[in-house]
This record gives C-alpha cells, sequence and structure tokens, in this order.
C-alpha cells in the first residue's frame, strides 16, 4: 500500500513540472512588449480608484468558520462509517455515532438561528 | 478484484534485468507521465464537446473550419494562446499571481491519480481515496482566491471571494453525499466502491448494481454539488461575465490563462467521472469480468455522458444569486443530507432483511429527491416568469401593433 503513495508523489512532481514548462515555454513565444498602460489593471477602462487590498465582508469569514467546524466533524465521520458494517459495531457505538451527529445538527441550528448562513 | 497494472509492468521491466527499485520508480514516474499526458490531452475534446453542445444549443454551428468536424480547434486556439505576450500588472503580487496558474492544474492532475478506469487500471489504489479526492479538490480553492488577491483587481478579488464562499458550501453537501456510500459500502477505495457495484446472478456478473439505483438522492445531491464545484451554471456567478468581467482570472494573458481554462474544463469532466464511479458503477456492466477492457469503454462513456448532461444544463439553466447559492446549500442540501445519513445509520443496524433495510434507504432517497426537486421548481419557475415579464411591453406606445 505504501507503493501506492510513492505513485502520488511522482505524480504530484510530474503535475507540478508540466504547467511551469508550458508557461515558461509561452513567456518565451510571445513577445514582449510592456508598456504602463497594457500593464495596468483592467476595470473596463477605469482608472482604479483606492487600494484593493481592503477589508473584506465579515460574512466570508464567517462561512469559513461554519465550514471548518463541519468539515473537521465530516473527516471524524468517514472511520466510522468505513467500521459501521462490522459486527462489533453494537448499539453503544450506534448511539454514540447518532449522538455526535446530533451536535453537528445543533452547531448547525446554532448558525441558522444567528443568522451566518443568511447573506445580508 | 485484479491485480493493479504496476505489478505486472514492474514484473516485465525486471525481466530486463533492471533492479527492483529502478524498475518501481520507472513503471511508476512512466504510468505517471501517461496520466498526466492524458488529463492534459482530454482537455482538446472536452473544450470541442462544450462548444458543440452549446453552439447546438443556440442554435449555432460551433466551431467546423480546423480539421475534422472542428475537432483541431481547441489545438489552434491553444497555439495561439502560446504565441501571446505574457503580461503581468504592474501591482500585482507577484508570487501569489504566479502560482495561481500552476496550482490550479497540478489539483486538477492530482485528482487523476484516484479514479478508477478499468479493472487493475487506476493510478494508485489509495485505501483513503474518496477523502483524497475531497482534500485535492480543495486546491482549487486555494488557486482561485490566490488568483484573485494576487492580480490587485476588484473584480478579481471579488470573484476569488465568491470562489471560495461557493465552493465551500458545496463541499459539505458533497463531502456527505460521499459518506452515505462509505456508509453502505464500508470502504474508501475507490476501486472497492466499484467493486462493490457489481450484481451478480447465477455466476454472471451483470454489473448493473449501481448505487444511484438504491440511493437516487444522494446521486442528486452529489450531482448538483458537483456543478458548483466546477463552477458551472447555474453556479458560475462567480464569473458573472456581465457582472465581474470574467472572474478571477481577469488579468492573466497567455499560457497562464490557458492554464486557468484546462484546468476548468478537465476538473468538470473529473467530478463527471468521480459522479460514474460512486454512483454509476463506474467501469461495472455485462461481460466485464470476461472482457476488462469493455471495462475502459463503459466507464467512458459514463462519465463523458455525465460531462455532456453538465453541458445541457449550462446551455439552459439561469444563475442564480448568491444568496439562492448560500440558501440552497446550507438550509437545504446540508440538512438533507445529514437527516439522510441519520436515517441510513439507523435503518443499516435494524434487525431485518438487507432487502428492507436496502427499500427503507430507497424511500428516504426518493423523499430527499422530492424535497429538492420541489425547491429548484419553484426557484426557476419565478425565474421563468420574471424573464417573460422583463421581455413584455410596458405600454402601447411604441409596439407597433396592427390595428385589427
Amino acid at each position: 500500500m505504501l507503493s501506492q503513495y510513492a505513485f502520488i508523489l511522482i505524480l504530484s512532481t510530474l503535475a507540478l513540472i508540466v504547467p511551469i514548462a508550458a508557461i515558461t515555454i509561452g513567456h518565451f513565444l510571445g513577445p514582449r512588449r510592456p508598456d504602463p498602460v497594457k500593464n495596468a489593471v483592467y476595470e473596463s477602462g477605469v482608472e482604479t480608484i483606492g487600494d484593493t487590498w481592503v477589508q473584506f465582508r465579515a460574512q466570508y469569514y464567517l462561512i469559513g468558520l461554519v465550514f471548518v467546524v463541519f468539515d473537521v466533524e465530516a473527516i471524524f465521520l468517514f472511520p466510522i462509517a468505513v467500521a459501521y458494517k462490522s459486527p462489533e459495531f453494537g448499539l453503544f457505538q450506534v448511539i454514540a455515532t447518532l449522538f455526535f451527529i446530533l451536535l453537528l445538527v445543533v452547531g448547525l441550528l446554532y448558525d441558522w438561528r444567528k443568522g451566518a448562513l443568511e447573506w445580508q | 478484484m485484479r491485480e493493479h497494472w504496476s505489478e505486472a509492468f514492474i514484473g516485465l521491466l525486471i525481466s530486463f534485468g533492471l533492479p527492483e527499485l529502478l524498475a518501481t520508480i520507472l513503471a511508476y514516474a512512466i504510468g505517471g507521465f501517461l496520466l498526466v499526458f492524458i488529463a492534459l490531452n482530454s482537455a482538446l475534446i472536452l473544450i470541442w464537446i462544450t462548444r458543440k453542445v452549446i453552439s447546438r444549443m443556440q442554435d449555432r454551428i460551433g466551431p467546423n473550419r480546423v480539421g475534422p468536424f472542428g475537432l483541431l480547434q481547441t489545438g489552434a486556439d491553444a497555439a495561439k494562446l502560446m504565441s501571446k505576450e505574457d503580461i503581468t500588472p504592474t501591482e500585482a503580487d507577484k508570487i501569489a499571481y504566479n502560482l495561481s496558474p500552476i496550482l490550479a492544474v497540478f489539483g486538477m492532475v492530482m485528482l487523476w491519480a484516484v479514479i478508477p478506469f478499468a479493472p487493475g487500471i487506476i493510478g494508485a489504489d489509495l485505501n483513503v481515496g474518496v477523502i483524497y479526492l475531497v482534500a485535492l479538490g480543495s486546491i482549487a480553492v486555494m488557486s482561485a482566491l490566490m488568483a484573485g488577491w494576487g492580480s490587485n483587481n476588484k473584480y478579481a478579488l471579488l470573484a476569488g471571494f465568491r470562489v471560495v464562499a461557493q465552493l465551500l458550501s458545496y463541499e459539505i453537501p458533497m463531502v456527505l453525499a460521499i459518506l452515505t456510500v462509505v456508509l453502505l459500502t464500508g470502504t474508501m477505495s475507490m476501486a472497492s466502491i466499484v467493486g462493490f457495484q457489481s450484481l451478480t446472478i447465477a455466476g454472471f456478473n451483470l454489473g448493473f448494481g449501481w448505487l444511484g439505483f438504491l440511493m437516487p438522492g444522494a446521486l442528486l445531491v452529489f450531482f448538483i454539488s458537483t456543478l458548483a464545484e466546477s463552477e458551472l451554471t447555474p453556479f458560475d456567478l462567480l464569473e458573472a461575465e456581465s457582472e465581474l468581467i470574467a472572474g478571477f482570472h481577469i488579468e492573466y494573458s497567455g499560457m497562464k490563462f490557458a492554464m486557468f481554462f484546462l484546468a476548468q474544463f478537465v476538473i468538470s469532466w473529473v467530478w463527471a467521472a468521480v459522479v460514474a464511479t460512486l454512483f454509476l458503477g463506474g467501469w461495472q456492466g455485462p461481460f466485464v469480468d470476461q472482457l476488462p477492457i469493455l471495462g475502459l469503454v463503459y466507464f467512458f462513456i459514463k462519465a463523458y455522458a455525465i460531462y455532456v448532461l453538465q453541458q445541457w444544463i449550462r446551455g439552459t439553466f439561469p444563475r442564480i444569486r448568491i444568496d439562492q447559492m448560500m440558501y440552497f446549500a446550507w438550509k437545504v442540501l446540508v440538512p438533507l443530507m445529514v437527516g439522510l445519513i441519520v436515517i441510513q445509520a439507523i435503518v443499516q443496524k435494524l434487525p431485518v432483511p438487507v432487502v428492507i433495510q436496502y427499500a427503507l434507504i430507497f424511500i428516504s432517497n426518493i423523499g430527499v429527491v422530492g424535497i429538492v426537486i420541489n425547491v429548484l421548481t419553484g426557484y426557476f419557475r419565478n425565474e421563468t416568469i420574471r424573464t417573460k415579464r422583463s421581455f413584455q411591453p410596458r405600454s402601447l406606445i411604441g409596439t407597433m401593433q396592427p390595428a385589427e
């Protein structure tokens, strides 16, 4: 099984080299005539006003937080799902699993009630 | 389960007199190179299919000049993009700006490693295949945010934020839909999930034990999530041409733009292939045990059929707003999938025959399908009424109606 990860390692090297090579070839094949107007920010021909890197909406931050909670819980659910069919997975374990999912639901309801899922 | 392709290949190389370590590395390198080659070149046919399908829907012919049926059009486009100037905006964040297209292709190619094409032909049969798929699929989020942030362009930044919000939101229903499959099959390996979907009657493998028949609800939710993950209509508000120019890759030109373009098309095919693998039996089909090469044919037919379905939806559906997108993910799909998982967890431990368990799972899935379709039709009906109203004349002045 470990040799399978060797394949992933080799593939990841190739997957990095190929786009780098393509972009480098394109860089040298194309012309290079930079001028200030061409290199300016493209905003439909209008001069840019102010800084781009400003504060962003708190909504995106909330979505990120809700996502992290859900994703971590989902990752914990996967090992449970794999072991679920074995006969040793008895009533106690099933109740524990359901309780775990209940915590997830309570979190979702809390977010819902607090308005974290609304887009204002 | 048939042996993995690498075993036969390494054995062949050792018989040429190579030491085992060198033979393993060489076999993996050749296999990996083949996979990368196919992954990148499939973009040529995928873009052609997309353009043809959408052209036909819009009553156009589509590309038909370069090569037979315009098949070489994408190659010509690639050659043109390669000869274009590579522009970097003066105020861009150089590292994020240049790394982003590389990461986009990287994340897309890495997903190909766990797709089972035929019995024994799978890049790497990882025992955590589906988690690998979700984890590497998230690189697209990083890439889009880096492109949006690095370009120092307000539209690009806005699109980058939208990508993050959408891809994160739809990853949850997607993961939960995969969880229902893992709960039923008891394995996370993609090859084993396909192996589970055989249907053997009297010693003959019909290959029609597809999970999609048993779990249409999970299939529908997963398919909608893949549409959102591959940024297709109705979820293409992150590159809405009329609002954001082109999305997070406005500032890119030449090969860097080509990399984003390629990654976007191939990643939607990859998700189509994952739908085919998890829910439509992958390479399963009649006579696949006797003739393994048929598996390759079945797999590609299924994957390309779902890809065409995606493009069909792309050509017909209106775009949704960001608040509708959030509402649909968090308040419709996620609660439904959590409910489905709870029901399935209880049903699978009930002391009844397997047939009754499957029947109960099927009934609950039908409920999910009903609710999702109900919500979607409600939304699209409103959209149709709105569109029709906007085309109706507001007053009689200037409408040039002939007198009757």
